[in-house]
């Protein structure tokens, strides 16, 4: 993207169909630790720990999610998953979590059950591999489960006797939780039938592109089920399954994860404050500030559907104890529904802690960070990196004693090397200026008065307020969400040949009142979402392979 | 199904027979000398970094003399006591070619994989991963890795540009890695064989045979990752057989009695330095423990957010903005990070110092590079760079040295190493940075 996004395309109407579309490439994508823990947390319940770290990926063109189809795994890695599966598999095949957690009845505890044993390894194999496993796999799974109950039984571990049956099923079970189809979301791609020449999502590559997308999850058992009937692919199908999961609480885990993705809520993992300039700023204000925002927007968009550009005008939210003491407002246990003053400086989500925060140093506010963040994150634009070997004396001259930032950041703007780029995010930062760096309010700044006026896009304004309405009224609000989500369920950034569906899903978004459920729906049954088409190289080596057998 | 076959012999041979090793550990596995293993291999040498951002100001980083004894400017001033255990190389450059000089990165890059990065691009595989490939295989752990700065993404190892060696961050879940459940220690009286072992390396060896018919259908970057996750099923492989066989007695592995308790996760100078000594303590004895022969450190990332408390700026922010002192002539809260940072290094060189291993110490068996991202920290420039080694490579290198790089490539230090910890490699690095000749002066 350029540094300005590229101006609204006049295309179709919002009646008009869907263009043509390539479709987007096959990707094999690396799970990530939330999702792969919601997967075991569907499967085994939520009384089996299933707490992982993954290695951090790269964040790419605003998304981590745009990383996963090329992030590697590496040996430190797999050791980690290792020990997680080796104790979610314990846990499972504990004397009372298997009561429930494994359906079947071995002949007896101590030998191996081959019946029973298919049955799990079958069951548990295919929400796991999000595809039914093949009889020779399931075959070989039961045999080394079989072997091991033989080799286990009786065995003594930490003081107790091992019951075979389960201690076999244990190991297979551990196994299958390291597996690389398990870890490795590989889509694969099938000639449309309805276009011999265009290639779709195969029935299971599809149903784990929807589920991972709306749920951040594998399918699940219906989900799956459809894809192995053709239910899925049928006629109607697929409007079926999306308006299921749409409808289903599982959205919201699905929601969150994207927009904690967006917003760069990774971030708030080592958000710390200096705890002698903001005391009152503590880790369970960091957690509850993203608790606060993702909580503001579920319930905005998806329990009220409402508008996604009223988020930055809105004073509807939620308080909690420790964040009431940043806010200045009086507090309730727990989380309690709260509605900012018609006179509150605050309204929108510009003006929550968490934006605030996250974009401020640990010991005060940054003008250029707010300015940066709220052009990368919200409207998809691109901020250049400082020049390298830049003479920074300008800002550090040292005769300075300047009490505001607006002083301090005016040489930025007096110095051409600087301003190409400050010029486009210190005007929205030094509206924001009336919320210190852990978010709270304030007039002044070492004794003189803030001046809070600042500029988006040809908007001027005095006070986040005014930064909210202006950024609420900017057209680029809906398109960079738009590209997000697209992105986002794709697996990739947009590629350019994406342009005329991204305006289709633009077109369509307004149309609906930009309400974000219509625009999952939207995109989920689009044809630019399922249709595959294979990179040049790959092609080629398609070819290759097959004329070589 | 040989491997069960074995498993039957060894269930004859060990079931409830506890194995009791007699005292005194010393003669017992060391040669008449201390300087090998009782099996008459020489003490491994083993290899590790240590990584800090913003370099240092000018002269009062860089030494007026060179060679032996040489003065010890104010921001190392803490060196005193591991003067003689390092060598420091100053005044490198990290080229970037024709590629950006991408800030705060082509400096690190360079010096830890001899190549100047693309925009946009992530470093190739870094020297510590390269030498894990030759002596990696033989521990438990391919290789340690962890921060100090409590945030998972601040590595300065790398396989490749899209798999980051994601350091552990917190002191307890190191220590529970290293010490926990499935540690085996080497000088515990009784070994018992985990019975589950070996159903588990039955269930590994079904799954690696699928990695054939798995890379048939994806393409060629795709098989690269999947070789990456095989690369480290192999490893548990690995770890799997050493689980099952009774380690040798190793002296100087002392096992930390209690599990530490986490400090404050925020970026306090304060907490950064007790963290770094935590879990510095921490893999020291992984290493003497031989649980691990290659280990990574970072102090701080490039971008430093280390903070002093009270002072708004951190230190990156710092290094940009602070005023240089009208009368000191620097920028004081800039060079008190740096201070803190070589204060750290410090320590991190005197833990290996501090255990005793053969006749020495276990820095004399091992070789730590010391590397940073920028030069001058004011200008954030790639010239004027500094590179350390630390410890004596099994008596290969002498130490003590302060060298003068005269602008030469910091790959060179880099190159150095290599060669000393056995990578037979012709040369490092590509363009300007490449080199094949390794610095003479501090081979012993």
């Amino acid at each position: 993207m350029g540094l300005l996004a590229l101006g609204a395309l006049v295309g179709c109407s919002p009646s008009d169909p869907e263009p043509e579309s390539a479709g987007t490439q096959p990707l094999t994508k690396l799970i990530t630790a939330e999702q792969y823990s919601n997967s075991l947390a569907y499967i085994f319940g939520s009384g089996i720990d299933t707490q992982v770290q993954f290695a951090p990926v790269a964040r790419n063109e605003g998304l981590l999610a745009n990383s996963l189809a090329t992030a590697g795994v590496s040996i430190g890695q797999v050791q980690t998953i290792q020990s997680v599966a080796s104790s979610v598999a314990r846990q499972v095949m504990d004397i009372e979590n298997r009561k429930h957690l494994v359906a079947c009845r071995p002949e007896s505890i101590n030998s191996p059950d081959e019946a029973c044993a298919t049955q799990f390894v079958s069951k548990i194999g295919r929400l796991l591999f999000r595809r039914a496993l093949t009889d020779e796999e399931i075959a070989t799974f039961v045999e080394q489960a079989s072997v091991a109950a033989q080799e286990l039984d009786g065995e003594e571990l930490d003081g107790e006797e091992l019951d075979g049956f389960y201690a076999g099923l244990e190991v297979v079970l551990e196994g299958l939780l390291i597996h690389p189809e398990v870890l490795f979301i590989v889509e694969s791609a099938e000639s449309d039938p309805s276009n011999p020449e265009q290639l779709r999502l195969d029935a299971n590559s599809l149903a784990s592109r929807l589920s991972f997308f709306l749920w951040n999850a594998s399918p699940d058992d219906e989900l799956l089920a459809a894809a192995e009937s053709g239910e899925l692919q049928s006629s109607g199908g697929v409007e079926r399954a999306v308006d299921r999961m749409l409808e289903s609480p599982r959205l919201v885990d699905g929601m969150r994860a994207f927009f904690d993705d967006m917003l760069v809520f990774d971030e708030f993992k080592t958000l710390s404050k200096d705890a002698t300039i903001y005391p009152e700023f503590t880790s369970v204000t960091a957690q509850d500030a993203r608790e606060q925002t993702l909580r503001t927007i579920i319930d905005h968009t998806l329990s009220k559907d409402m508008d996604y550009r009223d988020l930055f005008t809105s004073r509807s939210t939620f308080m909690s104890p420790a964040l009431a003491i940043v806010y200045g407002v009086p507090a309730q246990p727990g989380w309690a529904p709260y509605t900012f003053a018609e006179d509150s400086p605050r309204a929108g989500l510009l003006t929550q802690v968490s934006f605030l925060a996250l974009t401020s140093h640990p010991g005060r506010s940054s003008v250029t960070l707010r300015g940066m963040a709220l052009r990368e994150r919200l409207l998809c634009q691109t901020v250049p990196e400082p020049p390298p070997g830049i003479d920074f004396s300008v800002v550090s001259n040292p005769d300075a004693h300047y009490p505001t930032q607006r002083q301090r950041v005016a040489a930025h703007l007096e110095t051409p090397s600087c301003a190409g780029c400050h010029r486009i995010t210190d005007p929205i930062g030094l509206s924001l200026e009336q919320f210190d760096g852990a978010g709270g309010y304030r007039l002044t700044e070492n004794g003189a008065t803030i001046d809070a006026t600042g500029g988006l896009d040809g908007f001027e304004f005095d006070g986040a307020i005014g930064l909210g309405e202006a950024l609420s009224q900017n057209p680029e609000l809906p398109r960079c969400l738009v590209q997000r989500v697209y992105s986002y369920a794709t697996g990739g950034p947009p590629e350019i040949e994406a342009r005329a569906a991204l305006n289709y899903f633009n077109e369509e978004f307004a149309a609906q009142g930009y309400q974000l459920r219509s625009l999952l729906r939207t995109i989920a049954l689009s044809k630019a979402f399922s249709l595959i088409h294979k990179s040049p190289s790959e092609e080629e080596r398609l070819l290759a392979t097959a004329s070589s057998l | 199904m040989s491997k069960w076959n074995r498993r039957q012999v060894l269930k004859g041979m060990v079931k409830g027979v506890g194995v009791t090793v007699a005292l005194p550990f010393l003669d017992y596995f060391l040669n008449g000398n201390g300087t090998a293993m009782a099996s008459g291999a020489p003490m491994p040498v083993r290899f590790g970094t240590w990584g800090y951002g913003l370099g240092g100001t000018g002269k009062l980083f860089v030494p007026q003399q060179t060679g032996r004894n040489y003065d010890l400017p104010e921001e190392l001033s803490s060196w005193v006591p591991i003067q003689n255990d390092v060598n420091l190389f100053t005044n490198g450059h990290a080229f970037p070619d024709a590629a950006p000089n991408n800030n705060h990165y082509t400096g690190w890059v360079v010096s830890r994989t001899g190549i100047a990065p693309e925009s946009g691009s992530g470093p190739s595989e870094t020297i510590d991963l390269t030498i894990a490939k030759q002596i990696g295989g033989a521990t438990r752990f391919n290789n340690l890795t962890a921060t100090a700065t409590a945030d998972a993404r601040d590595t300065y190892s790398y396989y490749n540009a899209s798999t980051p060696n994601e350091p552990e961050w917190s002191p307890l879940a190191f220590y529970k890695r290293l010490f926990g459940i499935d540690f085996q220690d080497p000088n515990a009286d009784e070994f018992e064989r985990d019975a589950r072992v070996i159903a588990r390396q039955s269930v590994l060896s079904g799954i690696m045979e699928q990695e054939g018919s798995l890379m048939k259908t994806v393409g060629a970057a795709d098989r690269e990752r999947l070789d990456q996750y095989f690369t480290g099923l192999r490893q548990l492989e690995r770890q799997f057989e050493q689980r099952l066989t009774k380690p040798e007695p190793i002296a100087s592995c002392v096992v930390p009695g209690q599990a530490p308790v986490d400090v404050a996760m925020d970026q306090s100078t304060e907490s950064v330095k007790l963290r770094h000594q935590m879990m510095a303590e921490l893999m020291a004895m992984a290493v003497a423990c031989d649980q691990t022969r290659v280990f990574n450190m970072t102090y701080s990332a490039a971008f430093a957010s280390t903070i002093r408390t009270g002072y708004e700026k951190p230190h990156h922010t710092c290094t940009h903005e602070e005023p240089v002192d009208e009368v000191l002539g620097y920028q004081v809260n800039a060079s008190f990070f740096t201070r803190r940072a070589m204060e750290s290094w410090v320590d991190f060189v005197e833990v290996f110092k501090k255990i005793p291993e053969g006749d020495g110490t276990l820095l004399d068996n091992v070789l730590i590079l010391g590397t940073t991202d920028v030069g001058y920290a004011r200008t954030h420039s790639v010239d004027g760079m500094s590179v350390f080694l630390a410890g004596r490579a099994g008596g290969k290198i002498k130490s003590g040295h302060h060298i003068d790089l005269n602008g030469g490539s910091v790959a060179q230090v880099g190159y150095t190493a290599l060669r000393l910890m056995g990578v037979d490699a012709p040369s490092w690095g590509t363009l300007s940075n490449e080199t094949s000749e390794v610095i003479s002066d501090v081979l012993a």
